[in-house]
């Protein structure tokens, strides 16, 4: 289905609060008041058009943890995200106890993911699987990165969507490092998308930095797998133009001159330009939007900084989900 | 009641929870046309059809994993592995995943989950299928480990697993499949043995013995030998592992004052030694004699050739030997 104008601009809308989201983490972690971020600059553009093609509320997300623009997309607010940056109380994600960025949302069916990379994903074909036992036609969107697939638990969870013909969205973001180590160190192919042709499904590859080109691959994926003619792997390239985490220092490993060069393809800035060329915006309209995003970014850190914190002893539970004795 | 084996009893509970709840599937390798490579899933393929009795890849972290996340979609599988010694591919998606979802989600997702493994040796069966995995697990809060030692707790502890919100490790004593027989209710399809309490399966006064799976079923058997020389035994199955039932087993020792913990995995760090620290830590008081522990040597794994797996396994002989001892001190 064409996506409408305010639609478009609502994904624009997505793309710059996350970024400008994104970037205030980097700062307050310079600044000493948050001790860890993981961040998603440089991947908006995918990650916004991909959560877009699902059905928000009725399909499900098994995101990881640098979509941020996806899980701002799914509802998350921006005070939120800053109150689990600063390990706050009434966190949503977790109430505090995971590290900022591993979300969760069940209310709009985003899945808890953890730090072990790949394990979300047999948990996508799982959903798939009970989503097919039922006859329903919700789809699971579910995201990696690319160094990501290297762990058999993709190559597993891919391989039984493939056979029972689940409805699940395989979505690698390929940002072309996993901390250190280039994609070249990763795999053989210079696709992930590429290894789906040996496990029985389609695997598409789409330009990463162009929202509407991936909303266009994963909408078309997902109008499959809902129809019950399965799943599909979708790879999206991009470029990490941050250090894998506030703990990385990537000029151990990557020439400034390249991080440069790639920051002229940087999805923000070339999506921005795409809108004001198709008239969908003007710069007018997009330095109202920058203000906005300013002022929303700098209500939530005043908010998250009032938050209080979790109570020790908060920790304790809950273990069990009926709970049981065992002290 | 009816006299079954411990295989029956299983297939049982799995039959009956597969009819009353359209939820619960059962997911494994073989467990489809095969009817699970020990007959545990015999018929059910045949009566509930491919989808709710699935022939899974061959591929453990598959079974585990898809289990998770059918489970947070709101099913209830039962997971086969097919020898707990093959269960280590899973482990990350058991210890990482279904043990932590509800406390890291802060109980926005919880994993009404069952993983079944046939454990133990004396079945001939070498490195690889003998093992006894329980430690490795009942250090993980957020799981639950159940080892019945007969079919009546088998059929009713299964049956309550599968109704549990929470990921239920489910460690069967493959030894005691068709060697152990038991009574079970007939006609009450709604039996259920709580996971929790351990159970004082023998009165006696002068030691307890505690002892799970098919350890209990030979503990029983050297309590009978020793009765003879008037060695007047008590016995406690432990049932669940974890969460575990401290009072009971403080209970006992109050009691009788001396204990032998038996246990068929590898002596150092194995199960035994959480039951024998709870005794040092809260019934020092009332012990006559140091606690004792009888278990596999430290070995990497039960040896094939039959003389050298009788080296490496507790029998009823030397339980009732390491009772003797225990007795005379």
């Amino acid at each position: 289905m064409p996506l409408s104008r305010e639609k478009k601009k609502e994904m624009f809308w997505i793309m710059l609060l996350s970024r400008r989201l994104d970037e205030r983490a980097w700062v307050l972690h310079r600044q000493g008041k948050i001790a860890f971020h993981i961040s998603g600059i440089g991947q908006e553009a995918a990650q916004v058009g991909a959560v877009y093609a699902i059905e928000k509320g009725k399909d499900w997300l098994v995101p990881y943890y640098r979509d941020l623009s996806m899980v701002i997309a799914m509802g998350m607010s921006p005070s939120e995200f800053v109150r689990s940056l600063m390990g706050k109380a009434q966190e949503p994600t977790s109430g505090a106890r995971q590290m900022p960025s591993h979300f969760s949302l069940r209310q709009a069916k985003v899945l808890s993911h953890s730090a072990p990379v790949a394990t979300q994903s047999p948990h996508a074909s799982g959903i798939g699987l009970g989503i097919k036992m039922d006859g329903g036609d919700e789809v699971v969107l579910t995201t990696i990165g690319e160094g990501s697939t290297s762990q058999g638990e993709w190559y597993e969870a891919v391989n039984f969507a493939a056979i029972h013909s689940l409805p699940v969205v395989f979505l690698v973001e390929n940002n072309r490092y996993a901390i250190s180590v280039p994609h070249e160190k990763q795999m053989a192919v210079s696709s992930a998308a590429d290894k789906a042709c040996g496990l029985g499904l389609p695997g598409i590859e789409v330009d990463g930095t162009q929202m509407f080109e991936v909303y266009d691959a994963v909408a078309e994926a997902v109008e499959n797998a809902r129809m019950g003619k399965g799943p599909s792997v979708i790879e999206a390239k991009m470029y990490r133009l941050t250090p894998h985490s506030s703990d990385d220092d990537d000029r151990s490993y990557r020439t400034r001159e390249e991080v440069e060069e790639h920051k002229k393809q940087d999805p923000l800035i070339l999506m921005k330009k795409q809108f004001i060329e198709q008239g969908l915006m003007t710069e007018e309209e997009y330095n109202d939007l920058e203000d906005k995003a300013k002022k929303i970014v700098d209500e939530a850190v005043e908010e998250a900084t009032k938050a209080p914190y979790p109570k020790g002893k908060e920790a304790a539970t809950p273990v069990y989900a009926e709970e049981v004795k065992n002290d | 009641m009816t006299e079954i084996t411990m295989i029956e009893a299983i297939r049982q509970a799995m039959d009956e929870e597969l009819a009353r709840d359209g939820s619960v599937f059962v997911i494994g390798e073989d467990v489809g046309v095969r009817g699970g490579v020990f007959r545990a899933t015999q018929g059910l393929f045949e009566k509930y059809g491919e989808d709710r009795v699935i022939d899974s890849p061959l591929a453990e972290l598959t079974i585990v994993g898809v289990g998770i996340g059918a489970a947070v979609y709101g099913k209830r599988p039962i997971c086969e592995i097919q020898f707990a010694d093959f269960i280590y591919p899973a482990f990350n998606q058991i210890v990482s995943e279904a043990a932590k979802m509800y406390y890291r989600s802060n109980g926005q997702w919880s994993v009404p989950l069952v993983i079944r493994a046939p454990y133990g040796g004396g079945i001939g069966g070498g490195l690889y299928h003998s093992q006894s995995v329980e430690a490795f697990f009942t250090q993980v809060p957020g799981l639950k480990v159940v080892i019945p030692s007969n079919p009546y707790d088998a059929k009713g502890l299964l049956k309550s697993a599968v109704r549990d919100p929470n990921p239920v490790l489910f460690f069967e004593p493959k030894k005691g499949y068709r060697l152990i027989k038991g009574e079970v209710p007939e006609d009450d399809k709604e039996y259920t043995v709580p996971i929790g309490p351990a159970k004082v399966t023998r009165e006696g006064r002068d030691l307890t013995v505690f002892a799970y799976g098919m350890m209990h079923h030979y503990a029983l058997q050297a309590a009978d030998t020793v009765a003879n020389e008037g060695i007047d035994v008590e016995v406690v199955d432990l049932r669940t592992l974890y969460p575990v039932d401290r009072e009971t087993i403080l209970e006992s020792v109050r009691k009788t004052s001396k204990a032998l913990i038996v246990y068929e995995a590898n002596l150092t760090g194995g199960y035994g030694a959480e039951i024998a620290a709870t005794i040092a830590e809260w019934g020092f008081m009332n012990l006559d004699a140091p606690v004792r522990r009888l278990a596999g040597p430290d070995v990497p794994a039960v040896p094939f050739s039959h003389p050298m797996e009788e080296w490496f396994m507790i029998n009823p002989e030397k339980i009732a030997d390491s009772i003797r001892d225990l007795a005379a001190f």
